[in-house]
This record gives structure tokens, C-alpha cells and sequence, in this order.
């Protein structure tokens, strides 16, 4: 595990990061997402985080002050190590830059984010659905939605 | 359907199209496209000028499913995301489960594990590979390749007793160790492999309508391939030389000796070529983990995670009640989250899975290869010939069950 390098990551981004720890050999980081753009193009930049992992979110409903966590797992192919972002996002401003403009596998994760947990990735234009459809209610990974809901039948167009 | 018509209900595929081009729409159920799976193209005589991928036909909520199961409920459903190496998925769910708990599973385990891994991957390269042959009109060699596929499956039925849906995986363990004669139908099976690989090899590398139909299409650059979020096969057949096993070893990898084929150029034929280097090293990482198989134990002691031998669970009580608990509440995982990454046969296979400190679940999110790459194919197809869908296609593996959840 590359330490020098963590350490390094957390001198350069003392301003914006405030959380960090080493969890089972990933670098976790703490941000408001206000900052978190600026975090993303710096660890793209500087350190060479060049493949966007993955991308979700988790949903606390009641047990926290703010409703979601969305968690980015970026990956260095030059270092080898991962990095984890966890932003944490309120129920009525569910809004985060879109990372569309660095990260070209963005676009699909964050269409699949949006559409299971209702956060806004502000700036990616293209949130149709990607694994439910047109007509689909509700946000389904979102906690208060029972999972044995049913959906309306939407209208076949001709 | 007229263009105006086209317009309304996909708006992204027809803004700055004009009148002259032409828009197709292939799938979700057609013969060629390799899954369920719906590719809108727009065309420009017979080649592709844009293209919109749409997936999610085979979505089943496994996310949510999983919220409402308990860890190891989860486990019959993890076989179904990629259900050609179904293993792989067991073993990378449980790996993480046991990372966040602090499991250390017994060395027989480890090498078991590490066994059967790249055992599925041979299955799942070996229908991947037969696909494309077989959509581009080679017969003979697709039953080749699904006669030992064919071989292996009905070997692992034998471990498991199952063929696809294997939920063969215990958190700390595995279901039961080898039967009897398990290793020596085994190496059988290598052999066979090897007897027919090569007949495939004669057959294919250095045929002209394979090479024309292959080489120079869907090429994929290393840079795009990052970009895109590509990994596993797809990425290395760029020139990438990178491969989880070698550069985050997990299970045995790191004491075994195997090399990261990697391509050329990232053209479809690259992507059959690694498949069948891959596959070669595969096997000899099968016979390395046979040989230094350890004995031992295979599962963990106690039962605080791992279920009672069901003889107990019906003689005395305090088996029964260890079943009843796991079962009943689910093995307590401590509260955390953790994210682990196997190298599948896509490609990084991560879950990244939260505990409230419960034996249930409170969040399992899958890293699927296939979704990511699904999110990245229009920059293989785009420029290319509509023909060459079908190879591009078939060399992406996309797998409907992994990329839809």
C-alpha cells in the first residue's frame, strides 16, 4: 500500500477534505460538494486517478442530518491504489457537479444514480432512465420506497 | 416510423441528425445483438455515425432484493449477475463480507477459491469466444468451445450440484470440499481443453474471413478505454498491461505464476486473441492451485458465521439454535462499509456493501463490469460498418444479467 502517496493526497487537499481515514486499503475522503469538483480534477491531475470505478449513493433517511451519501471509487492505474469521495447531500438540495467532463463512464452511472436514488447531477443533460424506464415513480433504492410496491402500466406508444 | 415520430420518442439520438440520415434500431430482441439489449443507430449509408445503447431489459432490483435479505440470503442472487461465472461473484461478494467482518478463511479455502475462480473464467471466456465464432458463422469451432464448456459445467454440477446457479459460497467457507476424484476429472477436462483449443486455434487465427471480419474493427484506444471505464479483457486487449491478480493480489494470486496477456490495437481480433491467451493461463493456474492445494480444513470453526453440519442442527440444541440464528437474523456483520474488487471475467467486479451492524444488509451496491462497458461501446461502434456490430458486440461480453441487475 502506497502511504507516501496518501499522505501526499492529504497534504495537497488539507483545505478541502474534511475527513479522512484509511479504511481496508482505501484512501477515504470527506467533502462537501461544493468542493468536490475541485478535489476530482486535482486527484485526475495530479495524481494520476485516471479510472472512475464506481459510483452510488446511501440513503440514511432519519438516522443522519443529511439524507445521502453519494460515494465515488476512483482508481490510479500508474499507483494502483483506490480512493473513496463520500459526499454528503441533503434531502432538498440533492444537487452534485456531474464528473461527465473528466470521466466518460460518468454518464451511465450517474443516469443509474439518478434515476434509483433522485440526486441531481447538475450539468450532465442526458439523465433518461438507464435500467428502469420512461413513466417509472419514484426513486426505488431510496428507503422509504416498500419493495413491494407496484408501478403503474405506462401507455404504449405507437 | 417516420422521422418526426422517431424524434419525439428519442430526442438525443435525432438532435443534429438531419433528414438524410438514417435511424435503426437493433434489438432489445434480435438474433444478433448477444443479449437483451437495444442499439438505436443512426446511419450514414452503411456506416455508423452515432449510437444510443439502451440496457436495463433484465433489471430485477438486486440491489433492492438484497436490502431485504439477510447476508447470506444474498448469496443465490449474486450468481445471477454474471451467470457464466457465477463463482467469481460468490467469491468476491463473500471475500468483501469477510473483509468487513475480519474473517481470515483456512489456506485449503484460499486455494479452493482461487481454483474455481479460474476455472469459471475459463467457462465464461470459453462462451464468450464461441459467441462471436458462432455469429460470425463458424460452427465448428463454436462446438468445440461449448463442448468443454459443456464438460466443465457438468464437473462443477458434480461440487455443487448445480450448472449455472452454483450459490456454492459460505461466508468463511465454502458448501463442501472436493468429492472424491474430483481433481483427477479435472485435469481430464485440462487436457481435453488443450486437444480442442488448438484444433480452434488452426481453424480461426489465420482465417482470411475471420481476420477481415475482426481485424481493424471496433478498435478502442488505451486512452478511450480509461476513459470510458473499461477494464479486464477489453482494457488489456488495448496494450494495457493491467490485471487485478498481478496488481492488487487477492486469494492466492500472489503465489501463483501466470502472465497478463495483453493486445495490440483493441480491435475485436485483439479481444479474441487475449480471450485465448487469458484462457491459457488460466489453466495453468488451475494446475498450480491443484498441486499446491493444501489440506486441511475447509471451513472456519465456530458458528458464529458459518451454519452448523445439518446431522447437529437435528441432535442437539445448540446447533439448532446456530441455525435458527443465522438463518432466522443472519450472521451479525459489524457496522462499516467495504469495498472489494475481484478481477472478473469482464473485468473489476467490485461490491461495495454498508452495515448498520445487522444481520441484514443495509446497502449492496455491485461495480458491474458489463454495465460500465455497455456506457462505453458507442466508441467502438461509432465510424465503424453496421456489419461489425455484431463482432464488437459479441467481443464486449456483455453479459444482460451483470449489466442490468
Amino acid at each position: 500500500m502506497d502511504f507516501e502517496l496518501f499522505k501526499a493526497i492529504k497534504k495537497e487537499l488539507i483545505n478541502e477534505v474534511t475527513e479522512s481515514r484509511l479504511t481496508h486499503g482505501i484512501l477515504e475522503l470527506k467533502m462537501s460538494a461544493e468542493n468536490f469538483f475541485g478535489v476530482v480534477s486535482k486527484l485526475k491531475t495530479s495524481f494520476d486517478f485516471n479510472l472512475l470505478l464506481d459510483l452510488t449513493a446511501i440513503d440514511y433517511l432519519k438516522q443522519k442530518e443529511e439524507r445521502f451519501d453519494v460515494i465515488y471509487h476512483l482508481y490510479s492505474t500508474l499507483h494502483l491504489v483506490r480512493v473513496r469521495l463520500k459526499i454528503s447531500l441533503s434531502e432538498e438540495n440533492a444537487k452534485i457537479t456531474t464528473l461527465t467532463t473528466l470521466y466518460g463512464s460518468a454518464n451511465f452511472m450517474e443516469r443509474e444514480c439518478h434515476e434509483m436514488y433522485g440526486i441531481d447531477f447538475v450539468g450532465n443533460d442526458d439523465l433518461r432512465p438507464i435500467l428502469l424506464y420512461n413513466g417509472f415513480e419514484g426513486y426505488p433504492l431510496r428507503k422509504d420506497y416498500p419493495i413491494e410496491k407496484e408501478q403503474p402500466l405506462v401507455p404504449y406508444i405507437k | 416510423m417516420n422521422f418526426e415520430k422517431v424524434k419525439a420518442i428519442i430526442p438525443s439520438i435525432t438532435k443534429g441528425s438531419t433528414e438524410d440520415s438514417v435511424i435503426i434500431n437493433l434489438g432489445p430482441s434480435h438474433p444478433a445483438t448477444h443479449g437483451t439489449i437495444q442499439i438505436i443507430a443512426e446511419l450514414e449509408g452503411e456506416t455508423i455515425k452515432r449510437t444510443d445503447i439502451h440496457c436495463g431489459y433484465l433489471h430485477r432490483g438486486f440491489e433492492k432484493e438484497a436490502e431485504a435479505h439477510t447476508w447470506h440470503g444474498v448469496i443465490p442472487y449474486t450468481d445471477r449477475l454474471n451467470y457464466c461465472s457465477g463463482l467469481i461473484n460468490n467469491f468476491a461478494y463473500a471475500d468483501t463480507v469477510e473483509t468487513l467482518i475480519g474473517l481470515q478463511i483456512t489456506p485449503r479455502c484460499l486455494y479452493l477459491r482461487t481454483l474455481l475462480s479460474e476455472y469459471s473464467r475459463l467457462a465464461d471466456h470459453l462462451t464468450c469466444v464461441a459467441a462471436i465464432l458462432m455469429e460470425l458463422g463458424a460452427m465448428t469451432a463454436f462446438l468445440y468451445l461449448i463442448t468443454i464448456r459443456d464438460y466443465i459445467y457438468e464437473h462443477l454440477n458434480h461440487l455443487t450440484g448445480a450448472r449455472l446457479t452454483y450459490s456454492y459460497v459460505r461466508i468463511g467457507g465454502v458448501a463442501n470440499d472436493l468429492p472424491e476424484g474430483w481433481l483427477i476429472r479435472l485435469e481430464e477436462i485440462l487436457q481435453f481443453y488443450e486437444n480442442y483449443v488448438e484444433k480452434v486455434h488452426k481453424l480461426v487465427d489465420r482465417n482470411r474471413i475471420f481476420i477481415d471480419r475482426t481485424r481493424n474493427t471496433g478498435v478502442l484506444s488505451t486512452t478511450d478505454a480509461l476513459h470510458w471505464g473499461f477494464t479486464g479483457p477489453i482494457l488489456r486487449s488495448t496494450g494495457a498491461k493491467h490485471d487485478l491478480r498481478k496488481d492488487n493480489p487477492y486469494l492466492a494470486y500472489a503465489d501463483l505464476d501466470f502472465e497478463v496477456p495483453t493486445g495490440i490495437k483493441g480491435d475485436n481480433y485483439d479481444r479474441y486473441y487475449v480471450r485465448m491467451r487469458e484462457m491459457d493461463e488460466s489453466v495453468h493456474m488451475i494446475r498450480q492451485c491443484a498441486k499446491k492445494l493444501p489440506s486441511g480444513p475447509i471451513n472456519l470453526e465456530g458458528h458464529k458465521y458459518m451454519l452448523p453440519p445439518k446431522e447437529l442442527v437435528y441432535k442437539e440444541i445448540e446447533s439448532l439454535i446456530n441455525h435458527f440464528k443465522i438463518i432466522m437474523e443472519g450472521p451479525i456483520v459489524p457496522s462499516g462499509d467495504c469495498y472489494r474488487a475481484h478481477e472478473g471475467a469482464n473485468g473489476e467486479l467490485g461490491f461495495y456493501i454498508v452495515s448498520d451492524g445487522s444481520g441484514v444488509p443495509y446497502k449492496i451496491h455491485v461495480r458491474a463490469p458489463s454495465f460500465i462497458h455497455v456506457g462505453g461501446a458507442h466508441i467502438m461502434l461509432q465510424g465503424g460498418q453496421l456489419a461489425d456490430v455484431v463482432p464488437t458486440f459479441g467481443s464486449l461480453n456483455m453479459i444482460g444479467g451483470e449489466c442490468d441487475r
